[in-house]
């Protein structure tokens, strides 16, 4: 059953049933084949371009579809729904188009952003190093002053889309004192991506580090004032937890349909094994945890799109979507048995994609991190 | 070259159809309404054409309110304009009735050279209903269309029947019914969402298309539906084990079934 949604303009409405289809018909058939053989759906996001689903919360001038979040993290849901590889993809887009948007000039988003919103690039982020995680701080990356422009070297850490990215949005350290924040196209010389990384889940998603060795950046590509990256790094992030809460919903949402599917059909004791009560209040406290993580999402968002304050909020959001994503899907495994446990079902697929959920974006730690320091202000 | 689409919005053929128990018309509460798929594939051929040809693509649906949904399907991928005839009158219209409607639209339109539909819908699957369009207009039809040609003079065909494939060909205005092979219809782009909301939908009485009420509708219907009962669930069928004997228990099965 999917999500009965309430969407108050006919084009969400429709482009919510644009999104379904596209889902249904070119996404979920192949999801288990791709992620199996680890291979990266590079079609399906060109599929999206074209449908215009890879600029949607962003302004019409600049070749965005001028959504509300409210709109664009449903569609993110329900495209997470048929594979966390594209979910997840369109989020971490979303979020490498978001600091040109926000704070480059308006030359430079008018010379780049249409292309990356265009639907035939695909963005990454590189924000993280390995010794630079939930202490994003302390990244090593040095961008150097040469001449007009900037010459790169370091290493990044687990990047989504590492290796098959056309355009890269990195914080690099410009001083000892200052990160700033860099467009840097993903054909530039000196920049070369690792091995993908070998992960529990989301394998048809490429995780790579990423070297930069001395590689050349334009002056004009520098995003907002030198050493103001560290806050743009942030700031994409609190819209970036957003996606990340409505992947999470998506895949449990997927993950309790599964569940609800297979405990209709399976009898035992001569009756279906959901008209026992030890399953049927399983089914309900995951119904339960999917509804109220995807009111606490969409609550983060209406305050956003009302231009509020969003970021405790969004941390909620993540966390509790997250965390509710980790239970729905370890307890649809549960409900298929023995079933659930081989890769013939897609329990424990959901099951491992899930737990990656409650690290990247901010740990489900940093979260509370975050959400106690918004406490302590007030 | 100015193009008419036949389209119908239809119970999803993913979710559970039935038959309302009063008057075993179609309960259109019970599932959730798409444009038939025929329909994408008719609207897909009509914007090749226009794209090849120049000129407009109107879309003519009969159905309730609820049909502006598939009106807005085609329009997102790229038709121009539609007319909706929507009247309570039109409730349990038969084939007949619903081709002397959809006639009676195409003729509010001025300059229409070529109409197309698709070759039966996916619920009431009687397949008569562009045969009768086109007899009602007095045009040639040509059915069954799995490949379509036109100069914006005539139009060809190729044919697919159970009998061989022929091509047709007509001189325009006239009448085509696709088959499903004829295309993959395009995906509306979220650009095209957003246009279809501005385009041009006119909605009709069946008085506007020049009908009176009583010539319309279940009560006045040529054809009506007595009595319908829910396909009987699926039968396990027979399994015949190979022991050396095997062609000939399939042989007697088939010459059991009479099929040899």
């Amino acid at each position: 059953m999917p999500a009965h949604r309430l969407l108050t303009t006919t084009e969400a409405t429709d482009l919510l049933a644009l999104t379904r289809e596209i889902a249904r018909d070119e996404i979920a058939p192949t999801t288990a084949e791709h992620e199996a053989a680890e291979h990266f759906p590079r079609d399906t996001f060109r599929l999206l371009g074209k449908s215009g689903l890879l600029g949607l919360p962003y302004a019409e001038e600049h070749g965005g579809g001028a959504q509300p979040y409210e709109v664009y993290l449903q569609v993110l849901e329900e495209l997470s729904s048929a594979s966390m590889t594209v979910g997840v993809g369109l989020s971490v887009h979303t979020m490498s188009c978001f600091p040109l948007a926000h704070f480059g000039t308006d030359e430079q988003r008018a010379r780049l952003l249409p292309d990356m919103l265009g639907g035939d690039t695909l963005g990454a982020y590189a924000l993280s190093e390995a010794h630079a995680g939930s202490d994003a701080a302390a990244l090593r990356t040095r961008a150097e002053r040469t001449g007009d422009g900037y010459t790169v070297t370091g290493t990044k850490c687990w990047i989504t889309h590492g290796g098959v990215a056309d355009f890269y949005t990195l914080m690099a350290r410009t001083s000892d004192d200052d990160i700033s924040c860099f467009l840097v196209d993903g054909a530039t010389e000196g920049l070369s991506a690792g091995p993908p990384e070998h992960k529990m889940g989301l394998t048809g998603s490429p995780t790579t580090e990423l070297h930069f060795d001395g590689a050349p950046v334009a002056g004009d590509r520098l995003i907002g004032a030198e050493g103001s990256g560290l806050k743009i790094a942030l700031t994409a992030l609190n819209s970036g937890r957003l996606g990340i809460a409505a992947c999470a919903v998506g895949l449990a949402q997927a993950a309790l349909d599964l569940a609800v599917d297979y405990a209709r059909q399976r009898h035992q004791f001569g009756q279906p094994i959901i008209t026992f009560q030890g399953l049927e209040f399983l089914l309900a406290d995951m119904a339960a945890a999917v509804h109220s993580a995807r009111a606490t999402y969409l609550d983060a968002a209406r305050r956003r799109d009302a231009g509020m304050s969003f970021g405790q909020e969004a941390s909620v959001a993540k966390l509790v979507a997250t965390d509710a994503a980790m239970k729905v899907t370890t307890d649809a495994v549960q409900v298929l048995g023995g079933a659930g446990y081989t890769r013939d079902f897609p329990a424990e697929r959901y099951m491992r994609e899930a737990k990656v959920l409650q690290i990247f974006e901010g740990t489900n730690q940093i979260q509370r991190m975050v959400i106690g320091r918004h406490l302590a202000q007030v | 070259m100015n193009i008419v689409v036949l389209v119908k919005q239809v119970p999803d053929t993913w979710s559970e159809r039935k038959l309302s128990d009063a008057d075993h018309t179609l309960d259109r509460a019970s599932a959730d309404a798409v444009l038939d798929e025929i329909n994408e594939r008719a609207v897909e051929e009509a914007l090749l054409a226009k794209e090849a040809q120049g000129g407009e693509v109107t879309v003519v649906c009969m159905g309730p309110e609820r049909a502006n949904e598939a009106i807005r399907k085609a329009l997102s991928m790229g038709a121009d304009s539609a007319v909706h005839v929507s009247d309570e009158a039109l409730h349990g219209s038969d084939a007949v009735q619903t081709a002397r409607t959809l006639a009676a639209a195409i003729g509010t339109l001025e300059s229409v050279d070529l109409v197309i539909a698709g070759n039966e819908s996916t619920d009431g699957r009687a397949g008569a209903v562009p045969a009768m369009v086109a007899e009602l207009l007095g045009w040639p039809q040509l059915t069954y269309a799995r490949k379509l040609d036109t100069d914006g003079q005539s139009v060809s065909i190729e044919r697919e029947s159970d009998a061989g494939v022929a091509t047709v060909e007509a001189n325009l205005p006239a009448l085509v019914s696709v088959t499903e092979k004829i295309n993959e219809p395009r995906y509306p782009s979220f650009k095209g969402i957003m246009a279809a909301k501005k385009k041009p939908v006119s909605t009709l009485s069946v008085a506007d298309v020049g009908l009176s009420a009583d010539e319309v509708g279940l009560g006045s219907a040529p054809t009506q539906v007595v009595s319908s009962a829910p396909a009987p669930p699926k039968e396990a069928g027979v399994k015949v084990t190979d022991e050396g004997e095997g062609g000939v228990q399939i042989v007697e099965f088939l010459s059991g079934q009479k099929l040899v």
